[in-house]
């Protein structure tokens, strides 16, 4: 099993409802945030383009902050989610400063947290929450050993990228362009 | 992190060159001519590793959970190497120490008839002692600037030039220690020249650094330039290297030929040095980063 997700950077409109989700499902405290929303325009006006990114952890399978963390906390779950074991945590910030997406940030209570895909979610046979409440259908998620998953499918049928692979992270998050 | 590093880095790089050096000598049974350095100045490491443990403490967002770090070893983190190599060489400082209390205070009394025993007992091995120490040392030395550069997301750290770079900073910090506390001219002049050694290796290996920079990806094209005309060029090129290396060595250079100068002015210039270059590169390691 090897979970992933895929953003339609064509349909996503930026309305941050996946952050409002996520904030909202996994309570996390204010000012913080495990998804977040980047618009990158190019161009001069008129000819302008822009690509909106829903952007989380990209749960890489050569992750620099399970590599880096002193005691296990940072660690991959079933099908190769990073996850944070809150109590084997000493809040050192080594993954924070390792990751090259700055998806972590440490909570007031002191363990470093971030995105899960919605581990419990999973585990329930649901999709992660921003998955299920966005209003343009633009994420994709599922298995990637499975060739009929939503993932899968969708990655055969359109061009995508990941971000900075040349960190070689080989990050697990893709952007349909 | 950032407020660790700084604390944890300069005391312990600091302390990792005295107990190198201190070691090195008795291993080569230089011990007589080198008395400050061998049994006066390792004094200073034990209240330095424990400043440095206790900022790394302090810098825990999740403090109750730090004894975590002795409940794992983890080959892949240098963090667990760090933590781990303390966990030794603080002890071997104490017990180094504690051979030698009898240089500062002539008339102590151990009180107990079992410390006398312990005492005894790694006199018999202080060679073997002294090799341990020496090994530690040199790990912990080079663990200070390793630390930064296992990670990839920084690439301004990501550059293992930094290990062997700190711990020759690290060298030269414990070289200018001894130059402070000793009184035997002879010994003084020897420190001069180790510190003159190491402050050349220093400047070497900032130079290929930027060299190994400028030649990479545009990220770290990107980073060196952070110290070539961006926000940290006047204080590192001013307090680092010319304050820190070259004024120095300078001075050092005038005392080895036929000038006097009063020794307290090179040596702590390349204390200050020593922590500058520490206290910029965690700082601006942070503010480079991937571009996408």
């Amino acid at each position: 099993m090897r979970y992933a997700m895929a953003v339609d950077t064509r349909k996503c409109v930026g309305c941050s409802d996946c952050v409002v989700a996520c904030q909202t499902e996994n309570n996390v405290p204010i000012g913080f945030c495990r998804d977040w929303v980047v618009e990158v325009t190019d161009g001069t006006y008129p000819q302008l383009e822009m690509e909106i990114r829903s952007e989380r952890c990209n749960h890489c399978v050569n992750a620099p902050c399970v590599r880096c963390c002193p005691t296990g906390a940072s660690h991959f779950d079933a099908g190769g989610i990073v996850m944070v074991t809150h109590n084997d945590c000493i809040g050192c910030g080594a993954c924070i400063a390792s990751c090259p997406y700055d998806a972590r940030y440490p909570h007031p209570s002191g363990y470093v947290d971030k995105c899960t895909f919605c581990i419990h979610r999973l585990k329930n046979g649901m999709a992660p929450a921003c998955v299920d409440v966005c209003p343009t259908k633009c994420l994709y998620f599922g298995d990637l050993d499975d060739p009929n998953s939503e993932v899968s499918v969708v990655l055969r049928m359109r061009k995508s990228k990941t971000l900075i692979p040349e960190a070689g992270t080989e990050p697990q998050l893709y952007f349909l362009i | 992190m950032a407020l660790a590093d700084i604390p944890l880095s300069f005391p312990g790089g600091m302390a990792a060159g005295i107990l190198a050096i201190a070691a090195l000598y008795y291993i080569r049974g230089r011990e007589n001519d080198y008395k400050t350095a061998v049994r006066i100045t390792p004094f200073l490491t034990p209240f330095l590793l424990i400043l440095g443990l206790f900022a790394l403490f302090i810098d825990l967002r999740h403090k109750l959970f730090f004894w975590q770090l002795y409940t794992n070893i983890k080959l892949q983190s240098p963090m667990s190497w760090g933590a781990w190599t303390l966990l030794v060489i603080t002890p071997v400082s104490f017990i180094w120490c504690a051979l030698h209390i009898k240089d500062i205070f002539p008339k102590w009394d151990w009180k107990f008839k079992w410390l006398y025993v312990l005492e005894a007992f790694f006199n018999k091995y202080k060679k073997t002692f002294a090799w341990v120490m020496l090994i530690y040392a040199i790990i912990l030395g080079i663990y200070t600037g390793i630390l930064l550069s296992a990670f990839n997301a920084r690439p301004l750290w990501n550059t293992s030039i930094l290990g062997p770079l700190f711990l020759a900073s690290g060298l030269s910090a414990g070289a200018a220690a001894t130059l402070l506390l000793s009184k035997d001219a002879k010994e003084r002049k020897q420190f001069a020249r180790i510190d003159l050694v190491m402050l050349g290796i220093e400047l070497f290996l900032i130079i290929h650094m930027f060299m190994g920079f400028m030649a990479s990806t545009q990220v770290q094209i990107e980073a060196a330039r952070l110290f070539l005309g961006g926000q940290y060029t006047m204080s590192f090129w001013i307090f680092v290297v010319i304050i820190g290396m070259i004024i120095p060595a300078i001075l050092e250079i005038m005392e080895l030929g036929r000038y006097h100068i009063p020794v307290l002015i090179p040596a702590v210039l390349v204390l200050f040095g020593s922590l500058m270059l520490r206290f910029i590169i965690v700082y601006a390691g942070q503010v480079s980063r991937w571009l996408y």
